[in-house]
């Protein structure tokens, strides 16, 4: 004898398709991604309309904080190598392996090169709190600013696309900026790169009607 | 939460005592999606999606022979200051004359804001000096002159730098503030603090 039966809704949803997108934002943002650099302060790089991306290697960045402290980063575990050994013979700091292993692999460095030794001894928790992160000196008597590029730049070794890269805050005052320049310029180095942020470029301005006269013109080329 | 869809074969189970329980093949995928969303969220959380921008800056050689110097005209010049609490000054031209500041609508105080700021300044010096015509007849180029004072931030120097990308304009230079420049300063904002209390 048939007999009707009601088909009872089950409370279960199947979630293999909301797995499936998980997973897919998931390697979108493993791929798409990296990670945060470790940096010792935090840097809010002021914004511009400039639009050309820093580049990920052969450059050499200066960190500037709020208060006017440099930091020095470079990119490539050689290159870092090569610096800190030169750096140990030319100023005999007498670094152990252990300390020029912790320039290597470390972040960004800022302190003055006779406290060199021990900033590097210490590891990059310890350092915040030593009171040693007093950033590399740029003025005029003692600019060891300059010393820092110099040897950053032989360690790069004419590499011909090296960059300098000047990632300061928005609260940093002028007359560091000055004093940073100043060192370059006194090297010889006129070319400098400002990180900044991206912005909109303001409706209605030169730069937004070039911008929007350019995108046609190219076609017609 | 973790349970296995058993709906279809529990409804007809007293007419099927015999046989035997059919496993579901469906399995849970709820853990699985939590994990799944964890992960974006550690993912999105320490990691940066956009890489920083970089704006060039090329700067003079220092030179002391008067050739290679380049000589700005008076005419075509504007001169900026930055002064703190993001404030900007300029005037026209470059104030070789110490008596300028006489005429009271020659030195200016404005602000970095969208609107009736330093950028229309900009705009309107730039479309006077290209009225103006040169020796050879070719219209001529508005030439900046920045100058910062020692409590401007880096976020000023930076903005006004994107002023001249915004307005295209070709030539400006950063030169050192000078003594001149700095009393208008203190006499601009002295006589602002005066008006407003």
């Amino acid at each position: 004898m048939p007999k009707v039966k009601m088909a009872r809704k089950s409370t279960t949803i199947d979630m293999t398709a909301m797995c499936d997108v998980a997973f897919l934002l998931l390697t979108f943002f493993m791929l798409a991604t990296k990670f945060k650099p470790e940096e010792p302060v935090t840097v809010v790089t002021p914004s511009s309309i400039n639009t050309k991306l820093l580049p990920d290697s052969d450059v050499i960045m200066f960190t500037v904080d709020t208060k006017g402290r440099i930091f020095f980063s470079m990119d490539g575990q050689p290159k870092r190598k090569k610096m800190i050994e030169d750096l140990n013979s030319q100023f005999k700091l007498g670094l152990d392996q252990k300390a020029m292993n912790n320039f290597i692999v470390g972040a960004s460095v800022g302190t003055e090169i006779k406290n060199l030794k021990a900033y590097l001894d210490m590891k990059a928790e310890e350092r915040k709190a030593s009171g040693l992160e007093t950033g590399i000196p740029s003025d005029s008597a003692n600019n060891e600013l300059s010393t820092w590029v110099n040897y950053a730049r032989t360690a790069q070794g004419g590499n011909p696309r090296l960059q300098y890269c000047i990632k300061a805050d928005n609260g940093t005052p002028y007359p560091k900026i000055k004093e940073i320049m100043q060192t370059f310029k006194d090297l010889k180095i006129q070319k400098l790169n400002l990180v900044t942020s991206l912005e909109s470029i303001p409706p209605g301005t030169a730069a937004a009607l070039a911008n929007a006269g350019t995108a046609p013109a190219k076609k017609s080329e | 939460m973790a349970e296995m869809d058993t709906s279809s074969s529990g409804a007809g189970k007293k007419h099927q005592g015999t046989k035997s329980k059919k496993l579901s093949t469906r399995v849970d995928m709820t853990p699985m999606v939590d994990l799944g969303f964890l992960l974006i969220t550690f993912f999105m959380l320490t990691t940066t999606m956009s890489k920083p921008k970089t704006m060039d800056l090329i700067m003079p050689k220092d030179t002391k022979d008067e050739k290679e110097q380049n000589k700005v005209k008076e005419s075509t010049a504007l001169t900026i200051l930055l002064g703190k609490n993001n404030r900007v000054y300029y005037y026209a031209g470059l104030a070789q004359d110490p008596n300028a500041s006489a005429n009271p609508d020659f030195f200016k105080a404005t602000s970095f804001a969208n609107k009736n700021g330093i950028r229309d300044v900009l705009i309107k010096k730039r479309d006077e000096v290209a009225q103006l015509r040169n020796a050879k007849g070719e219209p001529e180029d508005v030439v900046v002159i920045i100058k910062a004072n020692d409590d401007a931030t880096y976020k000023n120097f930076v903005d006004i730098l994107d002023e001249m990308a915004i307005n295209r304009i070709q030539r400006y230079a950063a030169v050192d503030i000078s003594d001149q420049d700095k009393q208008w300063i203190r006499q601009t904002e002295t006589a602002n603090t005066g008006g407003a209390q």
